[in-house]
């Protein structure tokens, strides 16, 4: 067994199974509907008789409802494990933590790879555009059918963190926090432009078919080199040093342009495990719902935050340029002006923007100590303090 | 964690005398948060801390306060005019870069500001410079002058000279010896200065 499966297991959440919710429709922020819609979701811990202990868990880009222990007879576990569990940060001794893969992903919940009931055939493109919003919304139907009114926290890394701060302008009364983590307000041109190009590599695939690829070849290729991309980009400079520095690795091809480098081995198996748990057309559509999201929606945030009583936890991360510490500044400039009670840390980390992932003991501190003092609705008391 | 008497710094009893119940403040420079703690516990003042010290950051979050990890010089500018009753720079105010504009920010930012500091003429000091020709180390001012995180040192007289020149208010003035509070010529005797100060 290896040693995260055994930390799953044994200290962790354990074996956990993924569960799906249904509802008849939703309707987008376009206009359009979409419908039925299911999610899958997966969940961790107990919920307490008053409902008061649930926290939910939002993933990024090519995350999936699967953030803590291990499925049956399976060696991954949870994108999220070291954080959630008995005893962790997220502690299922005390909470009930939810995830549930984002609505147009490709892990179980509908998404352009989902049966369109209309057709029989998988939607690819006729599936709608949609939003971050949208995503949330969808969140907000699944935790309504779990029964709770307010989630002590919505808490979330990178797009994650997009959907937390999505929550707190749209739904500020249904939950007490919100934690999001190197993040954004809105896409820069940068960040656009690297998701961008993700999309380009996979629409220049042959095998991508204006999206109508299933059941045959599927455009392996450029959805690769959209993750490869993506990988430079989650990294740093120094990250990428001290892990592969200019190693080469041993293999010597006939083709003069073999991946000579670690980091180019690095990079291709990346890319290559990626398409097989990941759908080209979702990545199109979640890429471009994260590039379209403007969590005030082009008025001044501060607007949109004033007179908001949630609790305020904001992480970044110092070797992240993806999501550089000046957007979570501008997180933290607008819960200032808004009057929002605000905690803001800029961990220093060398890991890039895969930090949020990584910084296991900074973040968990950070985590721990303030979802305890909005659990317990601490003014600070004389008991507080360990 | 214990807030009795003995465990309390004096400077923090001082300041927790000049806070009234139940007000926001805004501390400049919160270190670990000792001094916001000791606020939110014996005022039930809204505390709000901005820190630059990571470490410190972490210390702050275990006590459950809110603070911002962020620089004093550039993280005033965002809040508004009168958003706290009081903002507090205790000991942090030798070590801001542009003191005079934080201080205008912070006069504009709060209603009263607190100002506590080592007072750069405090006796001992000033013996330390006569007999031994030698930049003083003292309980108050405890570092070498190659590892001091001071950028300004002044004493009781130069901040009170300050506030007459740009027409700042002293509401109070309290000043600190060893652990005791002196009234006898504070500018000789006094370790620290702690003002209450305001601007109409």
């Amino acid at each position: 067994m290896n040693k995260d499966k055994k930390n799953a297991q044994e200290g962790g959440a354990g074996v956990v199974k993924t569960s799906s919710f249904t509802f008849d429709a939703l309707k987008l922020e376009s206009g359009d509907k979409l419908g039925p819609v299911s999610l899958a979701y997966e969940t961790y811990g107990c919920l307490n008789k008053d409902k008061t202990n649930a926290i939910l868990i939002t993933h990024a880009l090519s995350g999936d409802a699967h953030a803590a222990g291990i499925h049956e007879n399976k060696d991954n576990p949870g994108w999220w494990d070291k954080f959630i569990g008995p005893g962790r940060a997220f502690d299922t001794d005390k909470y009930f933590v939810i995830c549930s893969n984002v609505l147009g992903g490709c892990k179980g919940s509908t998404g352009p790879s989902s049966l369109n009931p209309k057709t029989g055939f998988p939607y690819a493109l006729d599936f709608p555009l949609f939003t971050i919003n949208d995503i949330v919304n969808a969140q907000k139907r699944l935790i309504d059918y779990l029964g709770i009114e307010k989630l002590l926290a919505v808490v979330g890394g990178s797009m994650g963190g997009m959907q937390a701060l999505s929550w707190l302008v749209n739904y500020p009364k249904s939950l007490r926090s919100v934690i999001p983590i190197a993040t954004t307000v809105k896409h820069s041109p940068q960040q656009i432009a690297f998701n961008e190009v993700g999309r380009q590599a996979i629409m220049a695939d042959a095998h991508w078919k204006s999206g109508n690829y299933y059941g045959g070849p599927l455009p392996s290729k450029g959805l690769a080199v959209a993750r490869m991309i993506g990988h430079v980009t989650y990294m740093s400079d120094k990250s990428m040093a001290e892990k592969f520095g200019r190693a080469k690795k041993a293999v010597e091809g006939p083709f003069k342009f073999t991946a000579d480098f670690e980091v180019e081995g690095y990079l291709h198996y990346r890319g290559d495990s990626f398409v097989r748990r990941f759908d080209a057309n979702s990545y199109l559509y979640i890429t471009k719902a994260m590039d379209n999201f403007d969590a005030s929606k082009g008025r001044p945030l501060p607007a949109a935050l004033r007179g908001v009583a949630a609790k305020v936890l904001v992480i970044s991360f110092k070797s992240d340029w993806l999501y550089p510490a000046y957007q979570s500044k501008e997180i933290v400039k607008a819960c200032k002006l808004a009057g929002i009670e605000t905690t803001y840390c800029e961990v220093d980390s060398s890991y890039g923007h895969d930090a949020f992932l990584l910084e296991v003991e900074e973040e968990s501190h950070l985590l721990r100590h303030f979802l305890k003092k909005v659990f317990y609705a601490y003014e600070v008391t004389g008991e507080y303090g360990e | 964690m214990n807030t009795e008497s003995k465990d309390v710094r004096f400077d923090h009893k001082v300041i927790l005398d000049l806070i009234s119940e139940g007000s926001s403040v805004l501390d400049l420079g919160c270190g670990s948060g000792d001094l916001l703690y000791l606020l939110i516990k014996e005022k039930k003042v809204h505390g709000q801390g901005i820190e630059i010290d990571e470490q410190e950051i972490y210390k702050c979050v275990a006590k459950g306060l809110n603070v911002f990890h962020g620089d004093i010089d550039s993280g005033l500018a965002e809040f508004g005019d009168k958003s706290f009753d009081y903002v507090v720079l205790n000991q942090s105010m030798q070590q801001i870069l542009r003191v005079d504009r934080v201080l205008k920010d912070a006069l504009r930012v709060g209603k009263k500001i607190i100002v506590g500091f080592p007072n750069f003429a405090y006796y001992k000091s000033r013996l330390q410079m006569l007999f031994h020709g030698r930049a003083p180390v003292t309980g108050s001012l405890p570092y070498q002058w190659y590892e001091t995180p001071n950028l300004h040192f002044l004493s009781i007289y130069d901040f009170i000279s300050y506030c007459q020149v740009k027409q700042v208010r002293i509401e109070r003035g309290v000043y600190i010896g060893e652990n005791q509070k002196i009234s006898f010529l504070p500018n000789l005797f006094a370790r620290i200065g702690i003002f209450l100060v305001s601007r109409d």
